[in-house]
């Protein structure tokens, strides 16, 4: 049966290695929630725009509903379940997000925050409208944006001081 | 929502490519997939055989000779708009990329892939249309070069045969210093556009418009080309007058109409976005010569 058809993946999500039989038609966010069992990237349209399942593939934001779980064979998958550096300890982009109220119900955070670790490695200190074109393949119905854009504009500084 | 199930093959030669396409029945090909992934999600599209791209070498690639361009099919747009080579041969490609989807799609997405869904709206078909690119496909029986002009026959149909790939986009680079100017109206940013429009400017040594491009996107289902209006540009001497009053007649244009946008507001924008190509093209060319 054509359903059937599966594939042998090995794909490291958040440094560790996740060895799965999948079929070859599941997309990496379904994979990433069902078989690796991290349910903190969002599945919100499943067609690429509301931008909630965004995760880093190989240090790059991709939509995850928009790439196969073959695809991701042999590639690193960072997920916001990845992001804070311990238990007890946020990362500056989460700590800004909770100081802001950059969330409310916090569907699209994950997602927010997946885009903003490529965007501001690259651009580490942007404008606000520069922010928010970065920000514009992420929709929230809660918030409004002010306090994400805010929330995003700290953590740039949060995150340059760190560096430096 | 879940894609349909599906054979999948995953090649690493365009030949072995070929082979598949050419002999796998209902089959689809896969490259960024931020149009074939949501239509296979949302079961617009059934194939019983999908052909990833994503591992076939030698797709993906930047290169000049002289003022010859080539793309890979399968290079990201993100890496075209980064480019430093596109940035000083093709530089409309870049600006026009800045419209393109968002970050996370433009890391997937790839020029060979929007040019075979071939959206009315896209902004790199608009684009290829102005810098007349020739698109090489690759068959059964060899590879061929389609002209642009004859690239698209229809609504998203590409003159691409079911047995064919889109390997390659080459392209003819215009003078260094040249104008170009991408315009375009979309609801929210990374939109589809509504409508857009691409212009490209090369100018004689006394300042007088040389040679002009001039291709409005989204109105109708294929690229419009203003070849009646490029004619009328050149001789002339640049300025905002002259623009308005070549571009009104485009408010005259066959137009697409649909249930969000009827056709009498694409025909609202044609000449707004036509005259506002026109005069980026002509203020980044001057800024080059000062």
């Amino acid at each position: 049966m054509q359903g059937s058809e599966r594939r042998a993946i090995s794909v490291s999500v958040n440094g560790s290695r996740h060895d799965r039989e999948v079929e070859v038609r599941l997309t990496l966010a379904d994979f990433l929630r069902h078989a690796v069992e991290l349910t903190g990237t969002h599945v919100g349209c499943e067609h690429g725009v509301c931008g909630a399942c965004t995760v880093l593939v190989d240090g790059l934001a991709v939509r995850s509903c928009l790439m196969l779980a073959v695809q991701a064979d042999g590639r690193e998958v960072a997920t916001i379940e990845g992001l804070a550096p311990g238990e007890d300890a946020l990362h500056p982009l989460q700590q800004a997000f909770k100081d802001h109220h950059g969330l409310q119900c916090g569907f699209c955070t994950p997602g927010i925050l997946a885009t903003l670790v490529e965007y501001l490695a690259e651009n580490p200190e942007p404008s606000e409208a520069e922010l928010k074109v970065a920000l514009s393949g992420n929709i929230c119905r809660c918030t409004g944006y002010r306090d994400i854009i805010a929330a995003a504009l700290d953590a740039a500084a949060r995150l340059r001081e760190a560096r430096a | 929502m879940k894609p349909p199930p599906f054979r999948y093959h995953d090649p690493r030669t365009l030949a072995e490519t070929v082979t598949l396409l050419g002999t796998l029945e209902n089959a689809k090909l896969l490259a960024g997939g931020q149009s074939l992934m949501p239509m296979l999600n949302m079961r617009f599209v059934l194939p019983d055989h999908l052909i990833d791209l994503n591992k076939v070498a030698g797709l993906a690639h930047v290169e000049a000779e002289g003022r010859t361009v080539r793309i890979g099919a399968m290079t990201r747009q993100r890496d075209l708009e980064r480019s430093a080579l596109l940035a000083a041969k093709l530089p409309i490609i870049p600006a026009a990329l800045a419209h393109v989807g968002h970050l996370q799609t433009r890391n997937r997405g790839t020029i060979g892939g929007s040019l075979s869904h071939l959206d009315p709206s896209a902004e790199l078909v608009t684009v290829c249309a102005a810098l007349d690119a020739t698109v090489t496909v690759a068959g059964p029986g060899g590879t061929r070069a389609i002209p642009f002009s004859e690239f698209p026959l229809g609504y998203m149909t590409p003159a691409t045969g079911l047995d064919e790939i889109v390997t390659e986009i080459v392209f003819e680079a215009w003078p260094a210093g040249h104008g170009f100017g991408f315009a375009e109206y979309a609801r929210r940013h990374g939109d589809f556009a509504i409508v857009s429009a691409a212009a490209l400017l090369a100018f004689r040594d006394d300042g007088r418009i040389g040679r002009a491009a001039l291709v409005l996107g989204g109105l109708e289902p294929v690229p419009t080309r203003l070849s009646a209006i490029e004619a009328a540009l050149a001789g002339e001497t640049p300025s905002e007058e002259l623009f308005a009053e070549l571009c009104r007649p485009c408010a005259e244009l066959e137009a697409m109409g649909d249930a969000l946008v009827p056709a009498s507001y694409r025909r609202h924008l044609a000449p707004v976005m036509a005259r506002r190509a026109l005069a980026r093209a002509a203020g980044i060319a001057a800024a080059a010569i000062h």
